[in-house]
């Protein structure tokens, strides 16, 4: 044994750095967690007192309020539970469409806002302002009036194509009515996915073996387009079309999408598609040009200039801001309770309403944020683990 | 915005260690002014006039209390409170009463550790639809797109009376009242529903008021009442009887202007309601002179309600249910003895 481990070992601990640094993060462990104790405890003793019930004993029971849009079937005879469960899922699926549909903006945006094009990279660079410095409650108020001030009611609808009609009370659209084909035509896409994905491993392996170079892109397109199309072929190529008519207040038939959702989710991508915009120049041109030049250089095309030169390098910039904008996006979807989206804000609201249960409520609005809020940057991590620069 | 003024009160909940249970009177008077809790949008209950100055039935109900309390009406200061917010606030003792169109359920008097007092409006449910929509009923709202007010028991009323007559219908619920006028004045919806005040109050502002029409059906009861907490009795008996005083009042005939009259009618029972023979306030804990300043100052349940509602206000509200029950409606005060 060392001098210097025979000290350690005989100081007492405080005298350690290291010990002390444990002792320390105990004690403020300690500290926030008797804090919260106090907290939960002192709650439910007040609320005690006043006769207020407590708990999350009325998930079970009906909630007796209809609800404008949902995913899953729902009626006011419903309970609670499921109420809550319609409104989570529209918060996701305004969230995920909107984050695919801003990510595919904000890079257009972004690679538009570099263009030698000086018009288009003037437009991209007005575009981005004029969207970044106008509040996004803002623009919600402003598509939402947009839709019930400048279109027609149902019985004087718009139709601009055939199957498509556009009213104050939302865009009616025509659907292909239902066929047992659809199921195994989804089956012929996912199958090809999953070949396109093989397809592409087998032939970087043999590139990187052989250096002989396979066409993926075009032959995964086509298998992707073209299976389920055989299988719709097959089934002898039915036609029949469930169309929109107006009956009675409104359009039957066909999807229906509500003035509410469109206005959400235009203010929502088009206010993000910004910023995503500015995130994705950062990254690009964090690249230094000499890079560029290099790849040239060697003789590779723009194509693959961009794809094996620049995006790897750029992506490691602009993923972890990127999770960012996409976390503010699903945040900011709670501002649907202004233009009367469903959202699971709007419904716990109407919930607490009713029940008198604020605290459970606002208890559950925050757990479902930061569950929706957690899964998306722990995808968000991974992927950025799999782009991040391999050191060698 | 919302979210985070609701965040407040629930944080205000956490943080009182100790809320007081009992004697707000005293509360009050140390403070040296009423808080009391309102709508603060909705024309003729509660909304503060060009000026700032509050306006309103409800506005009236809490500035009696005052007078009641202080001797002057005008020692209140007004909390405006969404739906959400309301009960809240007054569980956690943010304010001292809530005078806002919140109507007595059991659910609220009973889970919500509240108490309702007299009834200050009776109201209920109805729709607004546009005239050229050509509708005389609310049953052939089959179908049709709903605007609903945010409200607590607006929600399901509603749906109770769609399920019930076994139609369909979609609504829009949108918590912003202004925002939700709008959408409906532009044609977003078929019909409006909310309390049938409340309902007279939106027609009022749309462009055009005579393109709406109020359908004849009323799917609801809806007793509005000021609002105290469970467990103090005292301050319960301040706000019952105040608000027992006003309708008392336009029953003995004693009005704001013939009130310093009155102080020398024969009549006992006029005697014992102003104090010329003491011994009310007293029992209430409070000055004898009582009832005379509520009346003196605020004016008695009929001079109120056509100050604010009436038939020669915007609003245009009959009497109806709120009348006297010696006129056929349901207001009626308990014996001043």
């Amino acid at each position: 044994m060392s001098r210097q481990e025979q000290a350690a070992a005989s100081d007492p601990f405080w005298l350690d750095p290291g010990k002390r640094a444990i002792a320390y993060q105990v004690g403020v462990l300690c500290m926030v967690g008797l804090l919260a104790y106090y907290l939960v405890s002192n709650t439910l003793t007040n609320l005690e007192k006043q006769n207020i019930a407590s708990g999350f004993g009325f998930m079970q029971k009906e909630a007796s309020f209809e609800i404008g849009e949902s995913l899953i079937p729902y009626s006011a005879a419903d309970s609670y539970g499921r109420a809550l469960l319609v409104g989570a899922l529209n918060t996701l699926k305004v969230s995920f469409i909107g984050i695919i549909l801003t990510t595919l903006l904000g890079t257009i945006i972004g690679i538009a806002r570099l263009s030698s094009n000086w018009l288009v990279s003037r437009m991209a660079a007005l575009y981005i302002e004029v969207m970044q410095d106008v509040p996004v409650l803002l623009q919600l108020f402003f598509w939402y009036a947009i839709f019930y001030e400048t279109l027609p009611s149902p019985r004087q609808a718009l139709n601009p194509f055939s199957g498509v009609f556009l009213t104050n009370r939302g865009v009616a659209m025509a659907v292909p009515a239902a066929h047992p084909c659809h199921k195994y035509m989804l089956a012929a896409f996912i199958t090809a996915c999953v070949l396109a994905y093989l397809l592409r491993r087998w032939a970087r392996k043999r590139q990187e073996a052989t250096g002989r170079y396979f066409p993926v892109v075009p032959v995964s397109v086509a298998a992707i387009i073209g299976l389920p199309l055989a299988v719709w072929f097959i089934f002898g190529a039915p036609l029949e079309m469930d169309v929109p008519r107006l009956q009675g207040f409104n359009f039957k038939g066909g999807i229906t999408l509500s003035p509410e959702f469109i206005a959400l989710l235009l203010g929502l991508v088009l206010y993000t598609a910004a910023f995503v915009a500015e995130v994705v120049r950062a990254g690009i041109q964090s690249v230094s040009k000499g890079q560029t030049e290099a790849a040239m250089a060697i003789g590779l095309k723009p194509g693959q200039v961009l794809n094996l030169v620049i995006l790897p390098q750029a992506l490691r910039v602009i993923i972890p801001p990127l999770t960012s904008q996409m976390l503010n996006l699903t945040k900011n979807s709670s501002l649907a309770v202004a233009i009367g989206f469903p959202d699971f804000v709007s419904v716990a609201n109407t919930t607490i309403n009713q029940t008198g249960q604020s605290i459970e409520g606002v208890a559950l609005i925050m757990a479902v944020y930061l569950i929706f809020s957690l899964s998306t940057s722990a995808f968000m991590n991974w992927y950025n683990k799999k782009v991040k620069l391999v050191e060698r | 915005m919302k979210l985070a003024k609701l965040l407040i009160v629930m944080v205000a909940v956490l943080a009182l260690a100790s809320v007081s249970m009992a004697g707000t009177l005293d509360d009050v008077r140390a403070k040296g002014y009423l808080r009391a809790g309102v709508n603060g949008s909705v024309f003729g209950f509660s909304m503060p006039d060009k000026k700032g100055v509050w306006k309103g039935l409800d506005v009236d109900t809490a500035k009696a209390v005052a007078a009641a309390v202080f001797g002057d009406a005008n020692k209140v200061k007004f909390v405006p409170l969404t739906a959400v917010q309301r009960l809240p606030a007054l569980q956690s003792g943010e304010i001292d009463v809530l005078c806002r169109n919140t109507t007595q359920t059991l659910t609220r008097e009973t889970k919500n550790g509240l108490n309702f007092v007299h009834v200050n409006y009776y109201d209920g449910q109805g729709f607004l639809v546009p005239k050229k929509l050509g509708i005389k009923s609310a049953k052939e709202l089959d179908g049709a797109t709903v605007c609903v007010l945010p409200g607590t028991t607006t929600e399901m009323n509603a749906a109770d009376y769609f399920r019930s007559h076994g139609m369909k219908w979609k609504p829009v619920v949108i918590e912003n009242t202004a925002e939700l006028n709008k959408a409906f004045f532009a044609g977003r919806c078929d019909c409006l529903t909310s309390d049938a005040s409340q309902l007279a109050a939106q027609r009022s502002v749309a462009p055009n008021p005579k393109d709406y029409v109020l359908l004849p059906e009323i799917i609801s009861k809806e007793p509005l009442a000021p609002v105290v907490r469970h467990g103090d009795d005292q301050w319960y008996d301040i706000v019952n009887w105040t608000v027992m005083a006003l309708i008392e009042a336009e029953e003995l005939g004693i009005t704001s202007k013939n009130v310093d009259k009155m102080l020398k009618s024969k009549n006992p029972q006029i005697q014992r309601f102003l104090g010329v023979t003491p011994g009310m306030g007293k029992a209430l804990g409070l000055d004898d002179k009582w009832a005379y300043n509520i009346i003196k100052q605020v004016g008695n349940y009929g001079e109120i309600f056509e100050r604010n509602v009436g038939v020669n206000t915007p609003l245009g509200l009959e009497r109806g249910l709120n009348a006297l029950w010696t006129k056929g409606g349901l207001m009626y005060a308990a014996p001043f003895r």
